[in-house]
């Protein structure tokens, strides 16, 4: 329950709905959408990628002297976990044609796709098969499937969220391809939300011109997801998956080519080397970094490893300056603050107030427009409400989407959102949702083209590491749609990569380079990536591990 | 809003016994919370850390209660006095099939789970399950082939296993749920025509003037043209 001093501003947010749900059924806008120039101011205001720090140059590798987020800088401006010294690359403990470097969708995609063309693989997961963004996504996946709707204006909506910045061909690959991933997915047995006739139920997402949202409930990514991995699991003759094994390194070879990775086992801390003609990273974002101390949506494992990896091997990144800040993630009860919100609420009909009831933002704004009017309103405009533990939100109001779509729909359409909030006796079709923007994705990545390439040979990449896709923000839906389209391209392009691909002599060299260019740079630091996991452990009891060499039996 | 920091003044603490080790961790944490508070590197048993992963199924009992209770770590809260386990993996038998030679009807479960037509109805599976689930009437109506009701009743699911390993039938409900909405899925949703005819539209090539026309745009002309379109 909400503690009693909210219950003035819990009464006028009921006070309010009754003249909001007028509104809401005339079909008109119920506050008016911000034009180009409001948009920008707001960004500029409010939106965090836009404070003085959270932006610096890095000063080493392939983007050098660009601008990236502080803590992605950072994290590329550290150290290997390997000696490449140790390392004897001439036998190696695994020969396949493809390595498959993690197990989310995108992974697990390129797998069956590539396995579609004859072609083996290994996936290196660093957690369980799933345990993965992929499997989180609640809202929904867009594709232009409804007659009212075509690809080429899903392109239009994408391109405009993104701020004209996306590269054009991936945005195309990402739209056409949307209606194929629907029905390859069904065939997989995706349970698609469907009305009477048969024809897929669509609902609209931030920043959609047209109904283009498909559903499977709240469970969306978990459906997709649980289908995905079934597909693999039947096949581990073709998929060999080795969980708890994330890849640290990629392994080159003397002519420039992408020729594997080293991987390591989490639990018996052994390393193993991979040789395989063509790599697929496919690591997803980096929430667990927690981008300006950022509570986050994201899974455990979220740490952006792939970036690191790809970067010490050569790969461009694009669009590293941007981060995802999900309009919606939970501040209060304290036990669930930066989970997930999903965006559907709001294409249901729910709406973001302050603390008076009252709306201050279109409430299907494209995800950095609408965060930031939602911190413009807590930090600046004072509209926000506070929670015991210090932290701030406004409401998002769901009993309305009870009178718009009628009794029963929340608790039906959002099994996974109302478990979650009455687990605290907050029965979200009657009270609204306290809400504050979470960091929730990454925009950028390593650059590819719309066959996953990189500008690395035999190194593709696919799904949230990649940039290019979404320009500077995604939109609700383009992730799931994504980590589908891209990573069964990354498959197909691999498999046909294979059949030609010759690999010279393999080496770590790059990762001696690496060393060295931390070294003329003068950076001095005894932090290491990939980052693998976040530490939760707490500073009374960090300051007794006091070991003080990390070797022997015992750490 | 900013992290909140891991050394802020907590004043309400519990005692709990993490895989019978006493700590003391703070009263309103959940279990995953607890554990990470009293110092452990969790490696298995974390995924999507929100409940939907299923990675961090957890038993516990309370003092003076023989119960064994179960919760996802992530999602349940501490109670005083309790002691937990995490399961760090559950073995379970997936049947190996190919889902476009499958038949859906109950023949598929006799043949690939056949373990489900020896439950006894003791409705175990549905006091385990963390999710409040009707495991129990799953697996009936897995025995009669109600294939839309299994996909139905079970699709909450998160895959934590903690139901298989209660059944004294032994039984895995979780995988035959998952078979039942891929079958679901797969054979028994209607055709959308609609899908049918986009896809058609999208390979016979109808919308590629339509691409070379927006890819060709200068930055202003696709801004001006985003910006006055219409919304639907």
């Amino acid at each position: 329950m909400y503690p009693e001093y909210m219950n003035d501003s819990l009464n006028k947010v009921k006070e309010t709905r009754n003249k909001r749900f007028e509104l809401a059924m005339t079909g008109e806008h119920v506050y008016p959408p911000m034009s180009a120039d409001e948009r920008q101011d707001v960004l500029n205001s409010s939106h965090p990628d836009f404070k003085s720090d959270s932006r610096r140059p890095v000063t080493i590798g392939p983007n050098k002297d660009e601008i990236l987020t502080t803590e992605v800088a950072e994290m590329l401006e550290t150290h290997s976990r390997i000696d490449p010294s140790k390392f004897d690359l001439s036998n190696p403990d695994y020969e396949t044609d493809l390595l498959i470097i993690g197990a989310g969708g995108a992974g697990c995609g390129a797998a069956i796709e590539a396995m579609g063309k004859g072609v083996k693989s290994i996936i290196s997961s660093k957690l369980r098969m799933g345990d993965a963004n992929s499997m989180m996504s609640q809202g929904g996946m867009q594709a232009a499937v409804s007659p009212t709707d075509t690809p080429p204006t899903h392109y239009l909506d994408a391109i405009g969220g993104g701020h004209f910045d996306n590269k054009p061909e991936l945005v195309r690959a990402l739209t056409e391809d949307g209606p194929e991933v629907v029905k390859w997915l069904e065939e997989l047995g995706v349970i698609w939300d469907k009305v009477e006739d048969g024809s897929l139920r669509v609902r609209h997402g931030g920043g959609t011109s047209r109904k283009r949202m498909l559903s499977s409930r709240d469970y969306t990514g978990a459906i997709i997801m649980r289908a995905l991995m079934d597909k693999v699991r039947n096949h581990a003759d073709m998929i060999n998956v080795l969980e708890f094994m994330p890849t640290v390194e990629l392994i080159m070879d003397d002519k420039g080519q992408c020729a594997g990775g080293i991987l390591y086992n989490l639990e018996t801390k052994e390393y193993f080397t991979v040789k395989a003609k063509a790599t697929i990273i496919a690591t997803g974002g980096f929430g667990r970094l927690h981008i300006r101390k950022y509570d986050t949506s994201n899974h455990y494992g979220a740490t952006g490893d792939g970036l690191a990896i790809a970067y010490r091997a050569g790969a461009k990144l694009m669009f590293m300056d941007s981060v995802q800040y999900h309009p919606t993630g939970a501040v209060f009860p304290e036990q669930i603050a930066g989970f997930l919100i999903t965006e559907a609420i709001r294409g249901a009909g729910g709406q973001p107030l302050n603390k008076d009831g009252e709306l201050f933002v279109w409430p299907r704004e494209p995800r950095d427009i609408e965060s930031s009017a939602i911190i413009r309103e807590c930090l600046e405009n004072g509209g926000g409400i506070k929670t015991p533990n210090g932290r701030v939100g406004v409401w998002l109001d769901s009993p309305l989407i009870e009178m718009i779509q009628g009794e029963g729909y929340v608790k039906k359409e959002f099994p996974a959102m109302y478990r979650q909030y009455i687990n605290y006796n907050i029965d979200i079709a009657k009270l609204p949702m306290l809400i504050y923007p979470t960091l929730h994705y990454q925009n950028g990545g390593v650059e590819i083209d719309a066959d996953c390439k990189t500008n690395v040979p035999g190194l593709f990449v696919a799904g949230e590491v990649s940039g290019g896709v979404h320009g500077r923000n995604r939109l609700m839906g383009n992730s799931v749609l994504d980590y589908n389209v891209f990573g069964r391209r990354a498959g197909r392009s691999t498999a046909e990569y294979v059949q030609t691909a010759k690999l010279g002599k393999l080496t770590l060299d790059h990762v001696n380079k690496h060393e060295q260019e931390l070294k003329d740079a003068g950076i001095k630091t005894d932090q290491i990536s990939p980052v693998i996991l976040p530490s939760y452990t707490p500073e009374s009891v960090a300051k007794r591990q006091l070991t003080a060499h990390l070797e022997g039996t015992m750490r | 809003m900013a992290k909140k920091e891991k050394e802020a003044p907590v004043q309400n603490m519990a005692t709990v016994y993490i895989m019978g080790k006493q700590h003391d961790v703070p009263a309103e944490a959940t279990i995953m919370g607890a554990i990470e508070y009293a110092g452990y590197q969790i490696v298995r048993g974390a995924g999507c850390r929100e409940g939907y992963c299923g990675a961090c199924g957890t038993v516990y009992r309370m003092p003076d209660d023989h119960k064994i209770y179960t919760g996802l770590a992530c999602t349940t809260l501490v109670k005083p006095g309790m002691w937990l386990s995490q399961m760090p993996s559950i073995p379970s038998r997936k049947a190996i099939y190919d889902l476009d030679d499958l038949t859906p009807n109950t023949n598929v479960f006799l043949e690939l789970y056949p373990e489900v037509f020896g439950c006894v109805a003791c409705n175990t599976c549905t006091k385990a399950c963390v999710q409040g689930l009707e495991v129990m009437d799953y697996i009936q109506a897995a025995k009669r082939g109600d294939i839309a009701a299994v996909m139905d009743l079970s699709f909450d699911c998160v895959y934590c296993g903690l139901c298989g390993i209660r059944c004294p039938a032994e039984i895995t409900q979780m995988n035959v749920g998952l078979l039942a909405k891929l079958l679901y899925g797969k054979y028994l949703a209607k055709e959308s025509k609609e899908l049918t005819r986009r896809l058609e539209e999208v390979r016979s090539h109808e919308f590629d003037k339509e691409y070379t026309l927006l890819m060709g745009m200068s930055r202003q002309e696709l801004s001006d043209r985003y910006y006055a379109r219409e919304i639907e």
